[in-house]
């Protein structure tokens, strides 16, 4: 049986190497620029009639925008336009990737902790700065529960701030433990197909067909769940609603 | 698994700040505000069809109710001329009418007084007819000799009773 954890392995294409840090241009690297080259290209190339009667290309590319701005209207409220562009970016970054690694023999860049992990850290910092940067020295006070009794208080602080803690951790394994998890399943049951040949591997192929609309699913509803965390993030931390 | 491979890291690290970055740049400085633009402008040109279709609306409305106004006035000034020649007609027919009356009643008196003359005539007439019968017969049952004068008294005196 093949190795079903073979398919995330980062193969170098081109050695490169940037004042004494790797930066090969990987499989993964690839996949990144792809999914980059596709979002630019429905954005920018989709756009390119600027129809009053959009095209089918044009309308995908006018939903996107309207999805994620409807998006950050309704959870970051008042403030969060500025950041509508970040927001947008890593929802159509996310969702290419994940999208482009439905394909078969392409790469998931999102399947490496690393790369979500980056990404999670980036919205972590980005929004604990903004939160200061907003209301000072009394964003500490987001992690004091309002209408708790005082004997209470230093508990749920402290459960308060591992949990604030937590957040790049639950966001960056959930899109990783997804993705990761969905494609070595589906590397599974197609060695399954193949081991049980003609006669037995039809109910594994019937079920590859059916979790491969699945994980198409997942690809999107990751994507989703990525970008609508990091607008509540950014709600906490512009209105320190709780 | 190749996840934990730490010298895997810094390259895909490096690749993703390029391709984010350059992505996020592209998207927040070209293709976002042109897709914002486009949708600004199809929201302004259905806004101001809409506003434009109301305002015909209201002219055509405006229209109708001009029309309205002018066919009920209309509609007022025939009736008002109808009646008016319905008016003058029926005075002359009046006039006409109390004309040829009084032609009828003139005639009729006018025949009333033929008639009354004739009776008198008749009436003077008949006695001297009388008078004159009256003296014929006299004469041949008596055969005597009468006046005109004494005829006359008698037939007179009978006409009378």
């Amino acid at each position: 049986m093949p190795d079903p954890m073979h398919q995330f392995e980062i193969k170098r294409l081109v050695e490169l190497d940037v004042f004494g840090l790797d930066a090969s241009f990987t499989n993964s690297s690839l996949f990144m620029v792809l999914a980059a080259m596709c979002v630019i290209f429905l954005t920018i190339f989709g756009m390119r009639g600027r129809a009053l009667v959009p095209t089918r290309m044009q309308s995908v590319a006018e939903i996107s925008y309207e999805f994620v701005a409807n998006m950050v209207r309704d959870n970051v409220g008042s403030g969060g336009q500025r950041y509508f562009p970040f927001v947008f970016t890593l929802f159509m970054f996310i969702l290419f990737c994940n999208m482009l690694g439905m394909l078969p023999y392409s790469f998931t860049v999102t399947s490496h902790i690393i790369i979500t992990f980056a990404m999670a850290a980036v919205v972590f910092i980005g929004v604990t700065i903004i939160g200061f940067a907003k209301h000072g020295i009394g964003f500490l006070k987001f992690f004091v529960p309002s209408g708790v009794p005082v004997a209470l208080l230093p508990l749920l602080v402290v459960i308060e701030v591992i949990s604030y803690l937590t957040r790049p951790v639950s966001l960056s394994v959930r899109l990783f433990a997804n993705m990761m998890a969905g494609h070595t399943m589906l590397k599974v049951f197609g060695a399954f197909v193949v081991g049980l040949g003609v006669i037995g591997g039809w109910a594994p192929l019937a079920f590859m067909v059916a979790f491969t609309g699945l994980e198409i699913l997942v690809a999107f509803l990751q994507a989703y769940v990525f970008a609508i965390l990091t607008c509540i993030y950014l709600n906490d931390a512009l209105h320190m609603h709780h | 698994m190749p996840q934990l491979e730490l010298l895997d890291f810094a390259p895909q690290l490096m690749w993703l700040a390029i391709t984010f970055i350059t992505l996020y740049i592209v998207m927040a400085r070209v293709a976002l505000p042109r897709i914002a633009t486009v949708i600004e402008e199809r929201r302004d040109r259905i806004a101001s069809d809409l506003d434009e279709a109301e305002q015909l609306k209201q002219s055509t409305d405006e229209a109708i109710a001009a029309y309205e106004q002018a066919l009920a006035e209309a509609r007022a000034r025939a009736h008002a001329i109808a009646q008016e020649t319905r008016e003058a007609l029926s005075r002359e027919v009046e006039a006409e009418k109390a004309e040829v009356e009084k032609q009828i009643a003139k005639k009729a008196d006018e025949a009333e007084k033929a008639i009354a003359d004739a009776k008198t005539a008749a009436i003077a007439n008949l006695s001297d007819v009388a008078s004159g019968a009256a003296e014929t017969i006299v004469k041949e049952l008596v055969g005597g000799k009468l006046t005109k004068a004494e005829v006359n008294k008698a037939v007179s005196k009978a006409l009378a009773s």
